[in-house]
This record gives structure tokens, C-alpha cells and sequence, in this order.
């Protein structure tokens, strides 16, 4: 690592000072929340000693900070991964996540972009619990889009109607998201947020202190079951709505930009005959319309 | 560009989430709303539709904490276009955002870190201000931030650097007494020759708001109400820079609109003392 310069010359002296800076505040904490030692080098290089505190101990206050803001944004996105995990095992899981993915947007809502794809690579973080922390981190994630995510034109019941299925290809919802879940995390969810207030964080220019650890009562795991779910946004709403799964492949085909042909004869594959499908899937489109899925 | 720039909208206080209901189905009486511009730039949602509700009713002036004018790094392009979304939107009389830096190679610390203050970072700090306004089309005051740690590679004081930057920059001032006091605590000067120093006319808002004071060092939580030496700072400030937009910040322990809203207007009285004092 190359130290600091004592004089800045240009702008890559500056660049050379923040990046120095940086490293320091996001390299993991100790166990007892300090600066790791060996920044006592960087602290001197960057920062001035005066009498009530050294220069280890102010360079420590950011680092500290700057954990404890971006952990209190996990915990504050992903309430249902920590009631599934308890609360030391989710703030381990958090620790690693910000180690190994420091945020990399202006805003700290994407800070959970990539907790699925931690959690699957690091099967030890959740042991036993790892399949359904990786259906319940999804979820989650899905909630953080539905909330904010944009609500487009919606697309015309009547031009979906009146189009050519060969060729027509339609998009949805940027709000809307599509999850294959092997567990009734639905249910679950809901009965997990009766047990505490949940909120979505937002961002202040104060985040200081260390959350302390507060119990959640312990919800029974969610039922191993095939859910065919779509998270979404109403009004300014979230909501979970459970799909059959056939009418869950047609939304996905389409997602994928394939035709109303294509989409239906695949998601079609393997159904039954005991049904009227032709009847069904207008039905599906007229409520998918109404609920505003659809777009250009 | 002076504070005729900045127009007087009196005393306000910082849009907060706890307070919406209250905001939206009381109607209370409020000269203006700060809002953090980072928590509606986004495209769509709970947080648009807020402040729809808020911009039919109320005066609302953009306060940013992303935008980072002291990084090494360039100004980010696709974020000044959200921020001009949202912009034009609220129709902000003025943006305010920090002298700080927060981002290095792409890494995002959300925090407002101090700027090392020599001469040649202060040009590249005001020629981003310059960017960001002339983008943005609206006028910008910086804010003096907090700090916990000066640099080793400081050849001028904070308010040399602020004062360099402005004048540089073209721009306005939002002078954060909070701020002020918690840096002064923190490295041995004093509060009233950094009040003293800055150019006031340029001063287009002012922020009031408590602290945390531990053993060895004060921080900035906005979690408390205004402290008396603050009010003190404050009162001198107005002295100095004349009838100027003022905001309580309060974001963490956030009690009733009314009791935040109540704390704030107790800059009037400073307002008013001010008004007796004969020029
Ligand atoms: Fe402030």
C-alpha cells in the first residue's frame, strides 16, 4: 500500500489521499467494533493528533460510522432475513456482504443489490438456513424495487387485445418482479412484520451510532412449498400476489421479450386439458391489465 | 452572486418521514420544507407521491448529501440529470449541498468527509460547483460540514477554504452553525472568528440543529434541540448576515412535528432582536 503524500501537489495527490482514506473506513471493524491496528500508519500520514484524541482514534470515528450507517441500512431493508437468521447471524452476514460488496451507487437503496448471490456463494454464513435465506433475500430485494421502482404508460387493454400474438411483444412493470420461490415466504413474511414495525430506511446526513441488538420473536420457518409469486406496487402499495404456475411462465416468457405466442405455447407445455386455457388466459391478461403490468 | 440570489423564505424545518401524516392531513402552518433530494430521486413511489402532496401546499428547497464536490473523481453526469428531474419538480429556489468528499474509484462511503483544504483542491472543488450550477441551472450554496479530523496536508483554515471555494465558485453559502460549533469543539478554534470570517453576503441559509457531546469529542446526530451557545452563534450570524432562510435539521430520536417545528421557531426571536438593533 503506498502512504499518503505529505503534500498535495495535484489531483492525484487528492485522489491518492481519499483513496488512502477509504481503504481504511471500509476495511472490516475488529470484533470489539475498533480500527484495525495496523492504520495506525495511514491515521499519522493523513490525520492531526491534538490533545483530547490521536490520530488513530479520529480516523477510527469515521470508520466506525461508516459501518454502523451502512449496516443500519441492511437492517432496515432486509427485517425478514434477520428474523430468519437472529440477529448476530444476519449482522455477521452483513459484515462479510459490506466487506466483500462495498456500495458502489450514490444512494444506499442498492446496497442489497448483490446479497442473493453473496448468500449462495458463502453457504457457511447461513448453514442450514441457506435455501430459504436465498428465497427470502430475493424477496426482499423485489420489495426494494416495488417500492420505488417506476410505474410507465401502461399498456391498453384493447391494443393487447386487437394484436397480431405472432409478433406482439409487450414489457413489464419496472416495479414488477417475477419470483420462482421454493418456500411460502409470503405468508411468512407477513407473519414476521405483525411481530415488529418495519420500515424502509432512508437516507440523513446523521447515522452515528451502533444499533443495539433488539429480540424479534421467532416466527415458525416458512413451509417448503413451490411459490410462483409476483412483488409489485399498487398505488404506492407493495404487494405479494400468488400465481398459478403456468400463468407465472406466460408473464416470464413475456418478461424475457419473447411473443403472446411463444409465451403462451410455452408456459401451455405441459398443462392438462381439464381446463378451458383459451377462457383462462384472457382472464389472466384482463386482471394483469387492470392491475397496470403491462407496458411499451 | 449575492444573497438577493437566495430569497428569504423564513423559518423552516427538515421534511421527515415520521412527520408525513401529520404534514399531509393537519396542513400545519410552515414557511418551507428542506427535503434530502436523495430520497426522491428515484422514479416512482411512495416518495413521489409525498412530495406531490407537499409541493401543492408548501415552499420546498433541495438539500443533497451525495454530491460530493471534493472528490478527486469527476462530477457523476447521470446523477446531476436525476437531480435536475427533481429540479424541476420541486422548482427549488436554490440546491444546497456539502464541502465534503465521499467517494473514491467508484466506492461510495455516504458519509460527508472533510476536504483537505490547500489552494489547488479548493480551485478543483469550485470548478465543480461551477459544472453542477451551470447543469443545473439554479443557484447552489455549499454547507460547512462537521468533521472529527483535519488533515496533516491542511495549508489554510476551514473558513479560508470555504471563503476560496465561494468566491471561486460563484456561489452561495449554507452556513451550518451546528456545524461550526461541533468543529470548533472538536479542533480548538473558535466558533466566532470562523462566523466572522465567511464572506456574508453570499450566506443564503442557514441550518440550526443539536448535537452529541461525548467525553473526548462532539457529534453531529441532529437528535437533540438546539443548544444555548448555538443560539448564541446563531444570534451573531443573523447580526452579520441579515434576515437569511433558516432550517432545524432533526433526524435521529425525531419527536413531534409540533416540538421540532416549535424549536425552530425559536430563531425568530434572534430574527426579531436583530430588527430592534438599529443600523
Ligand atoms: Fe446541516
Amino acid at each position: 500500500m503506498t502512504s499518503c503524500p505529505p503534500k498535495l501537489h495535484s489531483l492525484a495527490d487528492l485522489r491518492e489521499l481519499q483513496r488512502s482514506m477509504a481503504t481504511a473506513l471500509m476495511s472490516p471493524l475488529t470484533r470489539d467494533d475498533a480500527l484495525r491496528a495496523s492504520f495506525k500508519d495511514s491515521a499519522q500520514a493523513l490525520i492531526q493528533p491534538r490533545a483530547k484524541l490521536d490520530s488513530f482514534d479520529r480516523l477510527e470515528i469515521y470508520a466506525r460510522q461508516y459501518w454502523f450507517r451502512l449496516l443500519d441500512c441492511l437492517y432496515d431493508d432486509y427485517p425478514g432475513l434477520r428474523a430468519l437468521l437472529g440477529e448476530r447471524r444476519f449482522h455477521q452476514l452483513s459484515r462479510a456482504y459490506l466487506a466483500a460488496h462495498p456500495s458502489e451507487s450514490w444512494t444506499m437503496r442498492n446496497l442489497g443489490r448483490h446479497l442473493e448471490a453473496f448468500i449462495r456463494e458463502q453457504p457457511k454464513l447461513t448453514g442450514t438456513k441457506q435455501r430459504i435465506a436465498i428465497d427470502v433475500a430475493r424477496f426482499e430485494w423485489a420489495q426494494v424495487l416495488a417500492f420505488d421502482e417506476a410505474a410507465l404508460k401502461p399498456l391498453n387493454i384493447d391494443k393487447l387485445l386487437g394484436s397480431d400474438p405472432a409478433t406482439f411483444t409487450l414489457k413489464l412493470q419496472p416495479h414488477v418482479s417475477l419470483l420462482a420461490l421454493d418456500h411460502a415466504i409470503d405468508d411468512w413474511f407477513i407473519a414476521v412484520r405483525n411481530t415488529e414495525h418495519v420500515s424502509r430506511s432512508e437516507t440523513s446526513n446523521a447515522r452515528i451510532e451502533s444499533r443495539a441488538l433488539t429480540k424479534t420473536k421467532r416466527v415458525p420457518l416458512p413451509k417448503l412449498q413451490k411459490l410462483w409469486l409476483v412483488v409489485h406496487r399498487s398505488g404506492t402499495d407493495i404487494y405479494f400476489k400468488r400465481l398459478d404456475r403456468e400463468a407465472w411462465l406466460l408473464l416470464h416468457s413475456l418478461s424475457e421479450g419473447k411473443t403472446l405466442l411463444t409465451a403462451i405455447e410455452s408456459a401451455l407445455a405441459d398443462a392438462t386439458f381439464d381446463r378451458d386455457w383459451s377462457a383462462q388466459v384472457r382472464e389472466w391478461f384482463q386482471s394483469w391489465a387492470a392491475l397496470g403490468w403491462f407496458t411499451h | 452572486m449575492h444573497n438577493t440570489s437566495f430569497p428569504n423564505l423564513g423559518v423552516g424545518i427538515g421534511l421527515r418521514v415520521p412527520h408525513y401524516r401529520h404534514i399531509l392531513e393537519k396542513k400545519p402552518v410552515c414557511d418551507w420544507f428542506e427535503i434530502i433530494s436523495e430520497n426522491f430521486m428515484v422514479d416512482g413511489g411512495r416518495p413521489l407521491a409525498v412530495l406531490d402532496q407537499i409541493l401543492e401546499q408548501y415552499r420546498v428547497v433541495q438539500h443533497g448529501v451525495s454530491m460530493y464536490f471534493g472528490n478527486a473523481d469527476p462530477i457523476n453526469r447521470e446523477h446531476l440529470k436525476k437531480l435536475k428531474r427533481l429540479v424541476k419538480r420541486t422548482n427549488t429556489p436554490w440546491l444546497s449541498d456539502h464541502l465534503c468528499w465521499g467517494s473514491v474509484n467508484g466506492r461510495y462511503s455516504h458519509d460527508l468527509l472533510p476536504i483537505p483544504y490547500t489552494m489547488s483542491v479548493a480551485k478543483h472543488t469550485a470548478q465543480k460547483i461551477r459544472q453542477a450550477q451551470d447543469f443545473l441551472e439554479v443557484p447552489i450554496c455549499v454547507e460547512n460540514v462537521s468533521s472529527y479530523a483535519e488533515f496533516k496536508q491542511n495549508e489554510m483554515t476551514e473558513w479560508e477554504f470555504l471563503s476560496e471555494v465561494v468566491e471561486r465558485a460563484d456561489c452561495g453559502i449554507l452556513l451550518d452553525v451546528n456545524n461550526i460549533y461541533v468543529s470548533s469543539q472538536n479542533h480548538d478554534f473558535d466558533p466566532f472568528d470562523y462566523l466572522r470570517a465567511v464572506p456574508h453576503h453570499r450566506v443564503g441559509q442557514i441550518h440550526i440543529a443539536g448535537h452529541r457531546r461525548y467525553d473526548d469529542i462532539i457529534l453531529d446526530t441532529h437528535d437533540h434541540p438546539v443548544p444555548d451557545p448555538e443560539w448564541a452563534l446563531y444570534a451573531e450570524a443573523i447580526q452579520h448576515c441579515g434576515h437569511v432562510s433558516t432550517l432545524l435539521e432533526w433526524d435521529d430520536r425525531i419527536p413531534s412535528f409540533d416540538e421540532v417545528h416549535n424549536e425552530a421557531l425559536k430563531a425568530n426571536q434572534f430574527i426579531h432582536d436583530h430588527d430592534l438593533v438599529p443600523a
